[in-house]
């Protein structure tokens, strides 16, 4: 049977035309490529108008077509739009072909000839390839209801929260002993100065209590397999040495426990806990745990002080980690950032001049349940400072550290002044490169801080030193700044300085990444699907993002983000099930030889080998098409569905121009 | 044995003898060969480059090139690769040459267009140009150096003063910091001296703005000077001699400029080394600096216990822990 | 029309735009300078050592540069307060070549005699003559060449150090000469014919 093809050449306004004779490409396809089966090509505007896909369904209808190419942008764009128009005009979908002639042609090329020339090229393998195309059906799988949420900062609160209240259960893995993330550090938050912990605890109890809600704290993910609507994870529940059934949450063992040890994580280094210990008061769940790095008992062998005096009997010292094996239907990232180790700008001094502080050092310092009851005082723990400097920029917007801009920190160093000023009178100095204060009252907070008398230099402080060049810098830090608005280098004494320290990816972003199958920016953050219209989805089927783990952001966009990512998992569930892409691999029996090389590649398990019979056979609801075992059988023997070898070959052939009669 | 070629500079025969002098006497007890190149050239130091790009770059390679000729020949198993410069003025100027050739291909073909005139070429990347200062810490060693100490120079109250072209630019990343390396802190520490943290070290001498526009000169080297002399320095410790000379030759006319009465002499560490290796202060060219070393080095040799301060307990929940130290691993870490 | 009165000449009212300045500074400048790309943050005029007796911070004169000051860029003298000291080159958050950029600009300035202050030059010259007769520099003849020229009344005061310098041995006499001075000649006047264009 002779195949009756329909060529759809995209202008996409100028994106394609500007730098394609679309015209042409179309005249030549319906001429030269007739031979293949081409009975009608068009150029038109936008094909993915519903007037462009109209076009199509009305030829497929009154032609006779028998399969589409449609020649316009990538198909991770409108492959979908044109399977849409297929079905709709009663052709099987997957009988369509799309020739991407912007990505790869327009975008990327300025010689209007040679664009031309490739995007022909392109089309001829597309039509090509298309002849070989299979009708295809989509495979249906069942949606698991449960939602894994990895990382329980205010994002991952606000997105468990939202699909609890829907209905629905979920799996809220924190890796700290508490849910509550960064936020739970902060005293107050920008630009309405809410107290911090106000608005996040009754959010954090709320999670903490929810029947929909399973909290797995002091725990990390370790294995993931399986695919959208069906993923089976392994959980590794950290050993609390702490017995959650008989713990009532009373705090006698962290008074009793004779190990203080300073803590780097929810103080920030710059107060102590115990080795027994709850983060803070409001920890939820309110459970200690214990810190057996650091616990005598464990390093001595004797001790036990908290075992004598817990009045339940709770503390196990031969509790052991454990594995717990769950299966979700859908998974969202909400891992967060580390702070920028501000010790790597050398010339800022943090680390070397004690009274250099770095942002989560002074939220710490200025919370009334800091290590300092809120009282903001210089590293000897009792002098207030009469002036402070607070340094934008720290670690962003540089080459030498990171190059993007930390969103954050504009806003956070105004708060900053805003506190300083409030709490000691201080003289207040904010130095920027760019304030960068878009967003709802955010300004608005700007005009308030320099109401209030907060000094501006705009300068990026080229150092803070303690070399005194005169009696009125003695014993101060000296800000060293190019006050680029007065052309002047400066020399500021100031008590104390404050470093607003970049947001960075966490250290291992990359591996989690790799543990959940998508990918992260150069930088680290995960890559969103699309970075203006699908910011929360990835290019994984099933696991979303949100909050900073996507990129810096503050607590606004977070949530909205938790909330945005719990709306596209509530939309896979109320699905009930979930249609795969016809596109898997498959073994023709006949020639399998039985080697086995293909068995343990697969990165789905989709593979299994059948000892009767001495071959191998794929799973067609595990296999995700990647093409792996494809590639990797000697014998040929396994084929691609929609991606066999006679489509392949065929295109290239197409992209190659052979069998083109020239005229 | 350690062998490397050397570049000494023009400062080195006339200047900074004693610097030449204090380092020949290192030599034999740390293993150390180094073999001049032959006919090398003036660098032109800071002001060639100003006045004419390609022939100051033409100038800096004339001695790359003659180097790479010699490098083979240096010795019998393989040769060496490293020229070593103890001038940090000429280091980097012999590193920028090699590193600018090959950031700008079009710079390392008119220097090598300009070369071949003379019979001569340099393939940016041959050799490494590393400082004196690099090559004792990091081949020879601190425990080898230790070794070797004689007399240590307890007592003896040193500032580290690394200059600033030394650390920087550092195109390739030898160093621990471009603000505060530790490196000299740590030899001087090795040979017993009482390093004192001195935050201006790789803070400029004026370079030549003692002679181009002294004023200005003078008021870096004054900051050096009171830096020291405010921290209770008893003499300084140079690696370079352009330093050397700048706060030794012309202390005396700062100190009048701005009315002052600072006495702060400034060795090369060569002649501290040579000091606490045990060699005699005539052989090590001490003497030879103009604001004398005399009564800093009365210290020496005298038994003068390590004083030091006894730890107070600090009272209980007072003070604040400071962060964590940072190290080169965790700096190569983070940069991963 | 009313005329350009000196005033306003020095307001630059009457200023063409050169806007090629930014880029012929660029390219003449060894290795790959970055210039374009400073965000004018002032990390280079924070941490120069010397910018209280600079006329323009150099970020400033990147300003400038930008806006194609030629004349006003060529005749400051931040270039020539310069001391090569690194600071902002290691700091600049934008990896602009900072230093090489200032000699850059001092090569241009001479090459069109537009500095105020002809110490520096003069002093970079008279070394580099130095060096191009003998291969090495010879501190005695430099620095005698050059105080009579320019600090007459400097040399009373520097007197007592040119002794002690010449009884401490730390002064040659008579200049040292490499070998192979022909071939050093042969070299730079080749040299001398080449610039950088792209």
């Amino acid at each position: 049977m002779t195949e009756r093809v329909g060529v759809y050449v995209c202008h996409c306004g100028s994106n394609i035309a500007g730098v394609v004779d679309v015209v042409d490409v179309a005249n030549w396809a319906a001429e030269k490529l007739g031979r293949r089966g081409v009975i009608i090509a068009r150029d038109y505007k936008f094909m993915c108008s519903s007037l462009g896909q109209e076009l199509i369904e009305k030829d497929i209808k009154e032609l006779g077509l028998t399969r589409i190419v449609v020649a316009a942008c990538s198909p991770h764009l409108h492959e979908k739009t044109f399977r849409i128009a297929a079905k709709n005009a009663g052709l099987n979908p997957y009988l369509v072909e799309l020739a991407s002639i912007r990505e790869q042609v327009s975008w990327v090329h300025t010689d209007k000839a040679v664009a031309t020339a490739k995007a022909k090229a392109v089309v001829s393998g597309a039509v090509s390839r298309v002849i070989e195309n299979q009708a295809l059906e989509e495979i249906k799988v069942p949606i698991n209801p449960n939602t894994l949420i990895v990382g329980g900062g205010i994002a991952g609160i606000q997105a468990a929260l939202e699909i609890a209240n829907a209905g629905f259960h979920v799996y809220l893995v924190e890796r700290e002993p508490s849910i509550g993330g960064h936020m739970s550090q902060f005293d107050k938050t920008f630009p309405t100065l809410d107290c911090s912990a106000c608005i996040l605890t009754p959010r954090m109890v709320e999670a903490g209590t929810h029947p929909n809600i399973t909290l797995l704290t002091w725990s990390e993910v370790t294995k993931v397999t399986g695919y959208v609507g069906n993923f089976n994870v392994t959980i590794k529940k950290k050993a609390r040495f702490v017995n959650e059934e008989l713990c009532t949450g009373c705090g006698i063992c962290q008074e009793k426990c004779p190990k203080k040890v300073i803590d780097e994580v929810y103080e920030a280094g710059l107060g102590y806990r115990k080795a027994v210990y709850t983060p803070f008061a409001q920890a939820v769940p309110n459970f200690p745990v214990m810190d057996k790095e650091n616990c005598t008992y464990f390093i001595k062998g004797t001790c036990k002080a908290c075992e004598k005096f817990c009045p339940t009997g709770a503390i196990d010292f031969k509790q052991e980690d454990q594995l717990i094996n769950l299966d979700v239907g859908n998974v969202i990232l909400a891992t967060g950032y580390d702070l920028f180790d501000a010790r790597r700008v050398r010339n800022d001094g943090y680390g070397r001049l004690p009274n250099v502080f770095t942002s989560l050092e002074f939220e710490r310092l200025s919370n009334a349940a800091g290590p300092t009851n809120g009282n903001i005082v210089l590293r000897d723990g009792k002098s207030t400072p009469k002036s402070v400097g607070i340094i934008h920029c720290v670690g962003s917007r540089d080459r030498n550290f990171n190059n993007y801009c930390s969103v954050i920190c504009c806003m956070q160093g105004l708060k900053f002044a805003h506190l300083v000023h409030e709490r000691t009178g201080a003289t207040v100095y904010n130095f920027y490169i760019d304030m960068r204060t878009a967003y709802k009252a955010y300004d608005e907070f700007y005009q308030r801080v320099l109401e209030e008398g907060t000094l501006f230099v705009r300068g990026k402080v080229a150092e803070v030193t303690d070399a005194a060049r005169n009696e009125r810098e003695k014993g101060k830090l000296i800000i060293q700044v190019e006050d680029t608005l007065a052309s002047k280098q400066r020399r500021i004494p100031v008590d104390m300085v404050i470093l607003s320290s970049g947001l960075q990816p966490r250290r291992d972003s990359k591996d989690v990444g790799k543990l959940f199958g998508i990918s992260c920016s150069t930088d680290g953050w995960f890559t969103e699907k699309h970075p203006k219209l699908d910011p929360v989805a990835t290019m994984t089927e099933g696991i979303f993002i949100a909050g900073c783990a996507q990129g810096p952001k503050d607590i606004p966009s977070s949530v909205a983000q938790g909330a945005a990512a719990s709306a596209r998992v509530l939309d896979k569930i109320l699905q009930k099930e979930v249609a795969l892409e016809p596109v898997r691999a498959s073994v023709d029996k006949a020639t399998c030889s039985g080697c086995r090389i293909c068995n343990g590649l697969c990165p789905f398990n989709a593979i299994s080998f059948i000892e009767d019979d001495q071959v191998t056979e794929i799973n067609p609801a595990l296999c995700q098409g990647c093409g792996t075992c494809v590639a990797a059988c000697p014998a040929g023997a396994i084929s691609g569905t929609g991606f066999s070898n006679e489509q392949i070959i065929a295109q290239i052939d197409g992209l190659l121009m052979k069998n083109l009669e020239m005229v | 044995m350690n062998k490397y070629l050397l570049y000494p500079g023009c400062s080195m025969d006339s200047s900074a003898r004693a610097y030449l002098e204090s380092l020949n006497t290192i030599l034999e007890p740390l293993d150390l060969q180094l073999d001049e190149i032959e006919d090398w050239n003036c660098c032109g130091a800071t002001e060639y480059l100003g006045i004419n790009l390609i022939p100051a770059y033409s100038l800096i390679a004339r001695n790359l090139a003659l180097a790479t000729k010699q490098m083979d020949s240096v010795n019998g198993t393989g040769g060496t690769r490293t020229v070593i410069t103890p001038c940090s003025a000429c280091y980097l100027n012999l590193a920028k040459a090699d590193h600018y050739m090959q950031e700008r291909p079009a710079l390392g073909a008119k220097v090598n267009e300009a070369l071949s005139a003379g019979g001569l070429e340099y393939k940016p990347g041959t050799l490494d140009v590393r400082h004196l200062l690099d090559i004792l810490v990091y081949d020879i060693g601190l425990d080898a150096i230790k070794r070797k100490v004689t007399r240590p120079l307890n007592g003896l109250k040193v500032v580290p003063y690394m200059g600033c072209m030394l650390p920087r630019p550092d195109y390739k990343h030898r160093w621990s910091d471009h603000e505060h390396p530790t490196e000299l802190d740590d030899l001087l520490r090795a040979l017993g001296a009482d390093v004192i943290d001195y935050p201006l070290t790789t803070e400029c001498c004026g370079g030549h703005m003692t002679q181009i526009g002294p004023e200005t000169a003078f008021e870096l080297i004054r900051r050096l000077i009171a830096g020291a002399h405010e921290r209770g320095a008893y003499l300084m410790a140079a690696v370079c001699p352009m330093c050397q000379l700048n706060i030794d030759a012309y202390q005396l006319e700062t100190n009048r400029f701005f009315h002052t009465h600072y006495h702060m002499p400034i060795l090369f560490f060569t002649q501290l080394m040579g000091l606490a290796f045990g060699r005699e202060p005539a052989e090590l060219g001490i003497g030879a600096e103009l604001v004398s070393a005399r009564n800093a080095l009365a210290h020496i040799g005298v038994e003068v216990p390590v004083t030091q301060e006894p730890a107070t307990p600090r009272k209980k929940d007072e003070g604040l822990p400071m962060p964590r130290r940072w190290t080169r691993h965790e700096e190569k870490e983070a940069v991963k | 029309m009313p005329q350009m009165t000196d005033e306003r000449v020095r307001a630059g009212l009457n200023r063409e735009e050169d806007l090629s300045l930014l880029n012929e500074v660029s390219v003449k400048t060894a290795g790959v300078s970055h210039l374009e790309m400073c965000i004018q943050c002032g990390t280079c005029g924070g941490s120069c050592p010397a910018a209280m007796d600079m006329d323009h911070t150099p970020r400033m004169l990147f300003a400038m540069l930008r806006a194609g000051m030629r004349e006003e860029v060529l005749r400051s003298n931040t270039p020539w307060i310069c001391v090569s000291c690194y600071h902002c080159v290691v700091r600049c958050p934008q990896e602009v070549h900072i230093a090489d950029v200032m000699y850059t600009l001092k090569g241009m300035a001479i090459k069109v005699k537009l500095y105020s202050d002809s110490t520096a030059p003069h002093f970079s010259q008279t070394f580099v003559d130095m060096v191009e007769t003998y291969g090495r520099s010879f501190e005695l003849g430099l620095a005698s060449r050059h105080y009579l020229k320019h600090f007459p009344l400097r040399l009373p005061g520097i007197m007592p150090m040119g002794f002690g310098m010449l009884t401490k041995g730390r002064i040659d006499v008579a200049p040292r000469r490499i070998k192979q001075m022909k071939q050093l000649k042969a070299i730079l006047s080749r040299a001398k014919k080449l610039e950088l264009t792209s």
